[in-house]
């Protein structure tokens, strides 16, 4: 009676999770159905997933010609990495110093890195835009990238994770002569490996999407990103033209969506792991 | 040095004495085999902390980067906007001036504002809910099955994970009003699909869609990771006290102890719902007819399409004022929160 009642739960439960992620899936599978059907047979509204005639490398020849995808995954992987590395570079010490060092400034800090959480680009663009205008740096890596070089997200992250670190370890390392800039290299860096990856992907997902930025600092084809590729690519079809359309963009999803699922153990094993092995 | 390996930690002194001959605390190396351990676990501390005033310098430099950084992105251009406000700047004219409360007296009977204002009320109120409501019951259903975890968890994530603007592309054609499937599939059932994206009426409700598929995983892996935090036995202890359908462990078990996790979600969604824009800026650019115009649809245009910064500028002191009072509002829901349990 009640292995069976068991039972019938379970495969509700099962059934209601396969339905819902079937739905869930259902714009990635009328995407990849649609990429391959020529124009004609999309206009049937039909609702057969497979081609009647397969038209991908029609459809992905035309996505590929009309704009340039190599240079808006090139130009969204050097923005991305950028915006990381330059993110990482100036938290980590600073994370370091208000975790672990004397310092009086430190209260102050922490009321701005609230204060900054408070604040997202959309509240300060404006002025930044207004600023590099007159600096005449729009439309450059330098206008994409440097707004985000300050991540009040990654001070926080990185301070919770620093404050947990023993102290003894910091110690051990100062008494093997190490220098303050020494020890965030080569002793804190090592054992923050889980929240930065954890943080490297919270950075490159936010980055990689986002439209409003870029959207305002490039009007120029050769520094857009790639949702801001679409986007053009979009106004030059007119919309009309599905079959492309859901070519690019497939192309345009999918780097992310394969990063996504390689790196989700990792991220997964990120929250996990804790203690000082790293 | 077999002497002193006797003793771990003056091993760790005398091996740090000897590789680092710029440490201050070993500069009489003569002494440092002979010496006794207490006396090299002395002069250990003396190296492990450093002097307060160089210490100081030291996280000051650290710091340095990120306090300058801090300052020109974020405080700075947040107190231009402020200041901006109240100014009748337009990008490309060299002359401005300040007109007090002008720009807000404006603002007030903008129709255009207060529609956006309105629209996106609306947008939040329906995917706030919904997209926490559904997080939850997907999240306790992966974490009552054993099987599929890994793969639910990976399919209901991978819109987070998605370009929103391509995957907004492909709700466009799923809501086409003629070939899209989604009105292909109603009429199967005779039912007619309205234009979705197209019509005034139903704009909002098909953004909305959009909006909760996209959210409904970063809630969901949170919920996961509150509701692995809830010991075992406090179900065990529910069931004791009879606690026997699974409604009642929910209410007296699971739901009380999520709380912190649903305010946090819930302040996060709304907060992501006020400011949608991607969306609206790819499908609808605000139309049909101001039907879909959002808070951050509307600064854009103002201030980035139209060039009227002084005017923006107000718009966006009121978008920051909304996310001051949410924030406000989720920590005193939190304080009283913690003084009653």
């Amino acid at each position: 009676m009640t292995s069976n009642a068991i039972s019938v739960a379970r495969i509700l439960r099962l059934a209601i999770l396969s339905t819902g992620a079937l739905l869930f899936l259902a714009p990635y599978i009328f995407m990849v159905s649609t990429a391959g059907k020529a124009q004609s047979e999309i206009f049937s509204s039909s609702l057969s997933l497979i081609p009647e005639q397969w038209s991908y490398i029609e459809n992905f020849s035309k996505a590929l010609s009309r704009v340039s995808m190599s240079t808006l995954l090139f130009n969204g992987v050097v923005v991305c990495a950028l915006i990381f590395v330059i993110q990482i570079v100036v938290a980590i010490p600073c994370a370091y110093a208000m975790a672990k060092l004397k310092f009086r400034a430190a209260r102050t800090m922490m009321v701005l890195v609230m204060l900054g959480l408070l604040v997202p680009i959309h509240a300060t663009a404006l002025p930044i835009y207004v600023a590099f205008d007159r600096l005449s740096v729009l439309n450059s890596y330098t206008a994409l990238v440097a707004p985000f070089s300050i991540s009040v997200f990654a001070i926080f992250l990185f301070l919770q994770f620093f404050r947990a670190m023993p102290d003894d370890l910091i110690h051990a390392a100062r008494l093997d002569g190490m220098s303050e800039a020494g020890i965030v290299a080569r002793v804190i860096v090592p054992n923050a490996w889980p929240a930065i990856t954890a943080f490297a992907i919270f950075s490159v997902v936010a980055h990689w999407n986002d439209l409003f930025w870029p959207l305002i600092v490039v009007t120029n084809q050769d520094y857009a990103t790639p949702p801001l590729g679409l986007l053009y690519f979009r106004a030059a079809e007119a919309g009309d033209d599905y079959g492309a359309l859901m070519a690019a963009t497939l192309i345009i999803t999918l780097p992310l969506v394969t990063a996504f699922l390689l790196a989700q153990k990792r991220f997964v094993e990120g929250i996990t792991m804790t203690g000082l092995k790293g | 040095m077999a002497k002193a390996g006797s003793d771990r930690e003056a091993a760790v002194g005398a091996a740090g004495v000897e590789t680092t001959p710029l440490c201050p605390a070993e500069h009489d190396k003569s002494a440092h085999a002979a010496q006794p351990a207490r006396h090299l676990r002395s002069h250990a501390i003396d190296a492990a902390n450093l002097p307060d005033r160089r210490e100081a310098r030291i996280a000051w430099l650290l710091a340095l980067p990120a306090i300058t950084l801090l300052f020109l992105f974020i405080l700075l251009p947040t107190a231009a906007v402020i200041v901006l406000g109240f100014t009748d700047f337009e990008l490309g004219y060299s002359n401005w001036r300040f007109v007090g409360f002008e720009n807000y007296a404006e603002l007030l009977g903008d129709r255009t504002f207060r529609r956006s204002l309105w629209n996106t009320a609306v947008y939040t109120v329906i995917v706030t809910p919904v997209s926490i409501v559904l997080a939850l019951a997907i999240a306790m259903l992966i974490e009552a099955e054993t099987k599929g975890r890994a793969f639910f968890r990976t399919v209901y994530f991978l819109p987070v994970a998605s370009l929103l603007v391509a995957m907004a592309t492909v709700w466009q054609f799923l809501f086409h009003p003629t070939i899209g499937p989604i009105n292909t599939f109603l009429a199967l059932f005779g039912i007619a699909g309205p234009n979705w994206l197209g019509a005034s009426g139903t704009v909002l409700y098909g953004l909305s869609i959009i909006g909760i598929w996209q959210s409904v995983g970063f809630n969901m892996v949170l919920f996961l990771a509150g509701l692995t935090a809830i010991p075992r036995e406090l179900y065990a202890a529910a069931e004791v006290d009879g606690a026997k359908s699974w409604f009642d462990r929910f209410r007296l078990v699971t739901w009380p102890m999520l709380g912190p996790t649903t305010l946090f979600v819930a302040t996060i969604s709304i907060i992501n719902s006020v400011k949608v824009f991607e969306t609206v800026k790819t499908l609808t650019e605000g139309g049909p007819n101001k039907a879909s115009e959002v808070l951050l649809f509307t600064i854009y245009q103002e201030g980035f399409v139209y060039l009227r910064v002084g005017y923006a500028s107000a718009m966006t002191v009121v978008f920051l004022a909304i996310l001051v009072v949410l924030m406000f509002l989720q920590y005193r829901v939190l304080d009283r929160k913690v003084h009653y349990a």
